[in-house]
């Protein structure tokens, strides 16, 4: 092990002792107990290790997936049959909007945000994530946010308005009583929680990697990370402000959407999908590095056209945000605007082309190993790819003015989502499952959950671009017998099925290798990026040097010893910061100990939030108690910062 | 302590539950209620009236979907046309705290159905008694008398006064006041 | 199994949509297809691989790098082709001037209300959930809303088009052959979103005439003492508060004009085919035949339901 010293020439032990070379076991021992979370729950609460935060956080969002597959099939229940009586318009109202907001808010961006929040400071060869505080304060903030909708929902105010909540429906005239108020607020939540994530994540990633790590070092994963972040910055305003605005109509009686005193119901949808655009592409944008993390490793060769990967990441993070009036092009607006946003919503195919091309080269040049993780990989190629041309399908405005809020959107929409997020997530948890939990998945289990939602899910949704296209609208709990949609709607069903079947699978391969997994070691996949560097799962400390890096792939750069540096403090938690740009070690930071101020907050944040759905002045007055959970948070812990 | 949060929990979802449940029939379908109302606060000896009242009028009161219909119903069967948006105008106001005939969602009922000397309709058998309720149980909401998470928000139209959610409630006061257009001489 | 109704146009404008979906599925198609092929030769191959996984030959990535780099700009130069195919497809629907048939369209919570409007009040037609149109000719449809959002979407004849409260839309289109053809709302819009289905009857232009002189005229009068019966039960009951029948006394506006319901061929917004045993069941329970609906559960004796119901089923 190669060792370079952080210090500088004047010796600074204000923070207590250093590693200057001592055996390797002592410095692991002092570090785990230094970086250690406490026990109990206590501990529990008080934890800002991002590792058991990150765990938190994807279990919770795969609990999410799971009660919104448990909708899911019961919508596709009800619709098997022409003209079923299972299902109450009113109960399907609510059982869609549930699916969709589960999904779409508490389940595929929290997901995308939990493997960053875990696997981030891991690839860029950090101690902990920036501003740990902060989050656990978004998990907890995103766990009331899922809990105050999911229990609404049990009490029979869960939203029935849609998962865009279109006003004038969603408005006070035409949607009675607290659910759309429920609605609005647990958007609230969610997106702070997001926000706060993503500026960690960007901060992490620019400041905190290990010396060495140039921007064109940077994992791809850990590029999408950030970029994906910026568009939350960016993208997750809107919809707090159309919330917020939905939310003062109907309880104070603003008039931003009513158009007979001045406001405009095409408001809502613009301010809506300028959020809902960015939005299914913070979800994808992700996976696409997850995607190219797992071809990496198992076509044991570096992805081909880093550069233009990471271009192509850029050019969709910019171009998804001059997309969103295709989701518009019913509404009557100006054809001269309609045209210009058929372009730029077919020139997005560019970009993720070139990502397709890349990958496909990569695994022309490589020589793949058909690992369960790379068969998600695979099955993610299939499927996106056919979503993303039913897509420049639906840029173009004539041809949208059949499919529009037609199954064959539908279908279009899950092709992209689930082939284009939930296969790569799939993958990626059977790739990192090792890593974060110290065992293998099963591999025979991992090849029957891809075939089973492979065919489950082509099954399932493909014949409902057809349904589309003969005419069947969304959003509808029956039909009729003399429309002819029972055939593709019954195949439909048994899809889904199946694919419900493969996440059953799914689950009890997680639970059994839990327990009876293989053990995995450090590096079980011979994977060359710097989380694969350490124990599996990783000490609370992460590394117990600091590695040095010199290659984008340091792992196989290095296969046999890591370079590493010391210096660091041994009973402090202190991390090094680096430049942005060359990655060069510049100051030693302290990272914050287990604090209970962020659950506090984030407990007086959530009834601040949920009081206001009754009462317009408990948004105000619970400002005191917030104002008193963030000095408490802020309070100076007295430790002495780097001056150089 | 337990029990306590429990029939806390209990009593937060059956509320919940009222107030969205979304009642688009009514179960038994029936013409009228039968209620015994009193007209007046007099009554000989010290007890007030006797009254006989069903509780029908609470659940609709609880209801959000049910005062939403009112309101639906009050500009449909042309309410405003003689109580404006409860500003009244041939019509006594409805939004303030003078009742002449009863201010209790009964009263309100009753008034609906039966008609008032000088110029209210009857509305039996013209209106359905489930709209007949709806109606009185909007209006009530116009004085601030059901509470603000159940009563309508702002209007999807032009604004005429505040809406009821935000309305500060005007308990109904005893007695009443003829209105202009049955004050004589004309 | 027929054709899905989007790629069976009775119109020009449809029928332009239709070609549209059949090129664009077609080259997408043969795009995926291609993709899955370079797929699968790439997964399949033999690979020759050094076991230094870095050891890249720097002659194979350039070569990659130009293929990779030429499909990008085969990828933007396809997308630019699309989208200029798009944009003649508009042009052929959207350009469309004129208009020989003007309908205006109302969009309420859950029905339709449908106006022929004219220069002579008199001769305005009201009526709900049904349109006549003349073959062959441009009609022009003026869309808008009372409540909420709402969509109309008859997919033999055109695409949708929003109906937004506080706005007023165009649609137009030709139905180019005779035939009854269904849609339905395609916008969410509430209970029941579900059953709010249009129906646009194309007939030759003598048909069309005669429709709209039958509409414009006055109610039926009751022809037996049924009907006579079934008059008085109507202005009798909650009915007269929410339905106008021209030509008597009933002047409601919150639910569908009933002067000439018999004429239509549906009942509820395309809920049932309008029969006898349909309308009676609609009149005894609207809200088992379409719960949520604003029409209210009435207490109806047998007697009047029967007579109501030969009333109205002569108001052709």
């Amino acid at each position: 092990m190669t060792l370079q010293g952080f210090t500088s020439a004047q010796a600074n032990t204000d923070r207590g002792p250093r590693d200057i070379g001592q055996p390797i076991e002592e410095v692991r021992a002092r570090l785990s107990q230094t970086w250690a979370s406490q026990g109990g729950l206590w501990g529990w609460l008080t934890t800002v290790d991002h590792k058991i935060i990150g765990r938190r956080y994807i279990i919770t969002a795969f609990v999410f997936l799971l009660l919104g597959g448990v909708l899911a099939a019961v919508m596709r229940a009800q619709l098997a049959r022409p003209e079923s009586g299972l299902i109450s318009p009113d109960l399907y109202n609510q059982l869609f909007t549930m699916h969709g907001t589960t999904m779409m808010f508490l389940f595929a961006v929290p997901v995308m945000e939990a493997f960053a929040v875990y696997l981030v400071p891991l690839m860029v060869g950090t101690r902990n994530i920036a501003f740990p505080r902060l989050n656990a304060f978004s998990f907890y903030v995103y766990l009331f946010g899922g809990l105050m909708i999911w229990i609404a929902f049990a009490l029979n105010i869960g939203p029935d308005i849609g998962w865009f909540a279109y006003v004038p429906l969603a408005g006070p005239e035409f949607s009675p009583g607290k659910r759309a108020d429920i609605w609005a607020q647990m958007i609230t939540f969610t997106e702070v929680a997001a926000l706060a994530t993503s500026v960690e994540i960007v901060v992490t990633v620019f400041k905190q990697r290990a010396p060495g790590m140039t921007l064109d070092r940077i994992p791809l994963f850990v590029w999408t990370q950030v970029v994906t972040a910026f568009m939350v910055i960016f993208a997750m305003p809107a919809v707090m402000t159309s919330s917020t605005l939905l939310i003062l109509d109907r309880l104070v009686g603003t008039h931003f959407y009513n158009p007979a005193e001045g406001g405009d119901a095409l408001l809502w949808q613009h301010l809506f999908w300028f959020f809902g655009h960015p939005e299914v592409y913070i979800i994808f944008i992700p996976a696409t590095g997850m995607v190219s993390e797992i071809i990496t490793t198992f076509t044991r060769r570096p992805v081909f056209g880093y550069l233009f990967l990471v271009l192509a990441l850029i050019a969709v993070g910019f171009l998804s945000f001059g997309l969103w009036v295709h989701h518009m092009f019913v509404t009557g607006i100006a054809e001269l605007g309609a045209s210009y946003f058929t372009a730029s919503s077919m020139l997005i195919a560019v970009p993720n082309g070139i990502q397709i091309f890349c990958w496909i080269a990569t695994l022309w040049g490589g020589r793949p190993k058909f690992k369960t993780p790379l068969l998600f990989v695979i099955g993610f190629l299939i499927i996106f790819v056919l979503g993303g041309l039913t897509g420049v399908m639906l840029a173009s405005v004539p041809l949208d003015t059949q499919v529009h809020d037609s199954y064959f959107v539908v279908a279009h929409f899950h092709y992209v989502l689930i082939g284009g997020a939930v296969f790569p997530l799939l993958g990626g948890v059977y790739y990192w499952f090792p890593k974060l939990t110290g065992r293998m998945l099963s591999e025979r289990l991992g090849q029957w959950n891809f075939a089973l939602a492979f065919v489950g899910f082509n099954v399932a949704f493909f014949p409902m671009h057809i349904l589309g296209l003969a005419g069947m609208p969304r959003r509808i709990y029956t039909y009729p017998e003399a429309s002819g949609w029972g055939t593709l709607n019954m195949i439909a069903s048994i899809g889904a099925v199946v694919f419900a079947l493969s996440f059953v699978l799914f689950l009890w391969n997680v639970m059994a290798s839990l327990k009876r997994g293989a053990v995995a070691g450090d590096n079980p996949w011979d994977a060359p990026t710097l989380e694969w560097a350490t124990t599996s799962p990783p000490p609370p400390q992460n590394f117990d040097r600091v590695p040095i890096v010199t290659s984008r792939y340091p792992l196989w750069r290095h296969p046999d010893t890591l370079p590493v540096g010391t210096g660091l403090a041994l009973d402090t938690r202190e991390i090094v910061l680096t430049t942005v740009v060359e990655g060069r070690a510049d100051v030693r930071v302290t990272s914050p100990n287990p604090d209970i101020w962020p659950f506090i907050t984030a407990v007086v944040v959530g009834v601040t939030f949920i009081g206001s759905i009754f009462n317009g002045w408990v948004a105000l007055v619970g400002l005191v108690p917030i104002g008193i959970g963030l000095i408490g948070w802020g309070w100076p812990s007295g430790s002495v910062e780097d001056e150089s | 302590m337990r029990r306590l949060l429990l029939a806390g929990l209990v009593a937060l979802s059956l509320a919940a539950c009222e107030r969205e449940d979304r009642e688009y029939r009514p179960d038994p379908i029936v013409t009228e209620t039968p209620q015994k109302i009193a007209l007046t606060t007099l009554s000989p000896g010290d007890t007030p009236p006797i009254t006989d009242l069903s509780d029908m009028g609470a659940q609709y009161t609880a209801n959000a979907y049910h005062v939403s219909q009112g309101k639906k119903w009050f500009s449909a069967f042309n309410c405003n046309g003689c109580h404006s948006n409860g500003g009244g105008g041939s019509g006594p106001p409805l939004m303030d705290d003078k009742w002449s005939y009863g201010g209790k969602i009964e009263n309100i009922a009753q008034s609906i159905r039966e008609g008032r000397p000088n110029g209210m309709p009857s509305w039996r058998g013209k209106i359905t008694d489930e709209q007949i309720w709806e109606l009185a149980a909007f209006v009530l909401s116009m004085s601030g008398n059901v509470t603000s998470d159940v009563a309508n928000g702002r209007n999807d139209d032009m604004a005429g006064k505040p809406p009821e959610n935000m309305t500060p409630q005007q308990p109904p006061q005893p007695g009443g006041q003829v209105p202009k257009s049955a004050e004589s001489p004309q | 199994m027929s054709w899905p109704e989007a790629l069976d146009p009775k119109g020009p404008e449809a029928d332009a949509v239709a070609g549209l979906i059949w090129s664009f599925t077609g080259l997408c198609a043969f795009i995926w297809v291609l993709v899955m092929v370079a797929l699968a030769v790439a997964l399949i191959r033999r690979h020759r691989q050094s076991e230094d996984p870095l050891a890249v030959t720097i002659g194979e990535e350039r070569r990659v790098e130009w293929i990779v780099g030429g499909l990008a700009v085969l990828t933007g130069l396809i997308v630019i082709g699309l989208t200029f195919i798009s944009y003649g497809a508009q042009a052929r629907i959207f350009g469309l001037g004129g208009g020989d048939v003007a309908i205006d369209v109302i969009g309420h919570q859950w029905w339709w209300e449908v106006r022929y409007p004219s220069d002579t009040a008199s001769a305005t037609v009201v009526t709900a959930n049904e349109l006549h149109v003349p073959v062959g000719k441009l009609v022009r449809l003026r869309l808008t809303s009372t409540d909420v959002i709402h969509s109309f979407w008859v997919p033999s004849l055109i695409g949708k088009a929003d109906l937004i409260p506080g706005r007023t839309n165009t649609l137009a289109f030709t139905a180019d052959r005779p035939g009854v053809y269904a849609g339905q709302c395609a916008e969410f819009c509430g209970l029941q979103h579900t059953h709010m289905g249009i129906r646009v009857i194309a007939e030759d232009d003598a048909d069309f005439t005669a429709w709209k002189a039958g509409q414009v005229a006055a109610a039926h009068e009751p022809a037996t003492p049924a009907q006579a019966a079934g008059k008085a039960a109507f202005l009798s009951n909650p009915c007269v508060s929410c339905h106008a029948i021209r030509g008597t006394t009933a002047g409601g506006t919150l639910g569908p004009d009933l002067t000439h319901l018999a004429s239509r061929t549906t009942i509820a917004a395309g809920t049932a085919e309008l029969t006898r045993g349909t309308l009676a069941a609609w009149i005894a329970d609207p809200q088992g035949m379409k719960p949520g609906t604003n029409m209210p559960t009435m207490k109806l004796s047998a007697a009047d339901l029967n007579t109501l119901v030969d009333y109205l089923m002569g108001l052709k």
